[in-house]
């Protein structure tokens, strides 16, 4: 008889209870104490829903109007953006539909309109809040890496584009709109002085900027803020690869001539 | 008209040394043609040159000994080869089980971020060294920062069956006498003489063998990168040839569940 105590999957998110007729099937989940199938199923939005996973309480109702302002801000960055792009060079070479989303993925993550550059910002809002002495001496003197990692370093002030030349319309509708559902004070304060940081970057506000404010008015962690960025991107993706594969690749952009090997 | 984007001069111009396809005619890589000038090489040989640029059977065959030795270990309780065997077991696609076990292999506690780690960390001790500390304070140093070295301690269990038959390896080929390698090994003596007994794990010693070989950390991490699906590979087929879900199934009850036990009211 083996007496070892049993492995088990310990969360504070998730509770299930068997059905009677088979315990590797759940009867009921609760979600933070929710019944997700009796309750939240009927009651609540999808955006309400993805709050509380990711905050295990649910919003109020200015926080899901943030969180969904958001999510439809960030749902398709269009098809010239880095991930969609990565999505749709699947979608023309037939690859499996997986692997679009993992390519997504892969090229969303980074430090350049990215997850990871949403997690920098997201520490630069914890570290100067809504202190514009701060943010100049944080921007200015950015923190250097103390020992190697597997992510390059940042090569410019996150939150910004260093390719941009003004802050591009949508990204000012769409702080200007969170601004309006959500009246929290730190997209307020964004929204202030966006020039002013701006001027310190040397560079315009990017939606990874507004992103991070959001979600750090939200309360987010900076490794939850990459997360959700990571998820909100996808549908974007997902439907442009579709497309494309349908396409084709002779439709597609292949940079015949502008390749250029030096010689 | 005036150029307002510097991503106007990138307009379809990728200039580049790298190599490229010259359809239907020839394919280069860092100016070598690959077709004719690099066709006997190695695979391994093949991707030292495409990841680093140097041309060297020797650390090719280092390489190839580390990645049979120390990286593929086909255990689908190891956690990068789990999620290939959870593919399996899912019915996924073997594709798509190889990228998902490369992905999660970018770890912590093991994997890509100590195989970089330690190198970093060698070649910063090296010249901490030449530049007058001891050994104890560039340790010492390190934990305060970092509370670890990279390459000392492992998950699991505390020593590592790899080292000795990676340095009878590298021997067998002329290497594991350099100084990095020697460096390795005196950390490793100073730590499990310390009060947290971290043994050397087999990140240091393969980071030592190959900083001897003149690879920098990235070059190191860049190679490694794909070490690790021999081990996934098997794990997926394993997975996929039994019964589909049978991998570790859970019941309801192996959710050890640790919030509030008050059912809650969603507001309408």
């Amino acid at each position: 008889m083996n007496d070892k105590p049993i492995e088990k999957i310990t969360t504070k998110i998730w509770r299930e209870t068997p059905e009677t007729d088979n315990p590797f099937a759940a009867a009921d989940c609760y979600c933070c104490g929710y019944d997700v199938y009796g309750d939240l199923l009927k009651n609540a939005s999808y955006i309400d829903y993805l709050y509380l996973l990711f905050r295990q309480v649910p919003p109020t109702p200015e926080q899901s109007a943030l969180l969904e302002g958001l999510a439809i801000a960030l749902t398709n960055p269009g098809p010239r953006d880095h991930s969609v792009r990565a999505a749709m060079s699947a979608g023309v070479g037939g690859s499996t539909h997986a692997s679009a989303l993992i390519a997504a993925l892969t090229v969303g993550a980074g430090n350049l309109g990215g997850a990871r550059e949403v997690f920098h910002a997201m520490a630069y809002w914890q570290q100067c809040q809504n202190r514009l002495a701060d943010w100049q001496q944080l921007i200015t003197n950015p923190p250097q890496l103390e020992r190697e990692d597997v992510w390059p370093p940042m090569e410019h002030a996150p939150g910004f584009d260093p390719n941009g030349v003004s802050c591009p319309t949508p990204v000012k509708k769409t702080l200007a709109h969170l601004v309006e559902v959500g009246k929290t004070a730190n997209l307020i304060w964004l929204h202030q002085h966006r020039l002013e940081l701006e001027g310190f970057a040397g560079c315009p506000l990017a939606f990874s900027g507004v992103a991070a404010a959001a979600l750090y008015d939200l309360e987010f962690l900076p490794e939850e803020a990459e997360m959700v960025f990571l998820l909100l991107r996808l549908p974007g993706a997902a439907i442009h690869s579709l497309e494309q594969e349908k396409l084709g690749w002779r439709k597609y952009p292949f940079f015949a001539d502008g390749f250029k090997l030096n010689s | 008209m005036p150029v307002h984007s510097k991503l106007e001069t990138f307009e379809d111009n990728w200039r580049t040394s790298m190599g490229g396809w010259f359809p239907g005619e020839k394919v280069v890589l860092r100016g070598r043609d690959v077709l004719h000038e690099l066709k006997n090489n190695s695979w391994m040989e093949y991707l030292l040159f495409a990841t680093t640029g140097k041309e060297s059977p020797k650390i090719a065959r280092l390489m190839e000994g580390m990645w049979v030795i120390c990286t593929s270990f086909p255990d689908p309780r190891i956690w990068n080869n789990r999620v290939s065997a959870l593919a399996g077991t899912a019915r996924s696609t073997g594709a798509l089980a190889a990228a998902a076990s490369v992905a999660v292999t970018e770890a912590t506690i093991y994997g890509l971020k100590p195989i970089k780690g330690a190198t970093d960390f060698l070649y910063r001790a090296d010249k901490r060294l030449n530049d007058g500390e001891n050994l104890e304070q560039i340790i010492q140093s390190e934990l305060k920062q970092f509370r670890s070295v990279y390459g000392y301690g492992r998950p699991i269990v505390s020593g590592d069956e790899r080292v000795e038959p990676m340095m009878e390896f590298a021997r067998s080929i002329d290497c594991g006498e350099g100084r990095f390698i020697k460096l390795a090994f005196a950390v490793a003596e100073y730590l499990s003489n310390s009060r947290l007994k971290y043994q050397i794990n087999i990140a240091a010693v393969c980071a030592g063998l190959l900083a001897d070989e003149g690879l920098k950390p990235m070059d190191f991490y860049h190679m490694a990168t794909l070490a690790f699906t021999a081990g996934a590979m098997p794990c997926f087929i394993d997975a996929l040839n039994q019964q589909e879900g049978c991998f570790f199934p859970l019941r309801t009850s192996r959710l050890n569940y640790i919030g509030g036990e008050k059912v809650k009211h969603w507001r309408v």
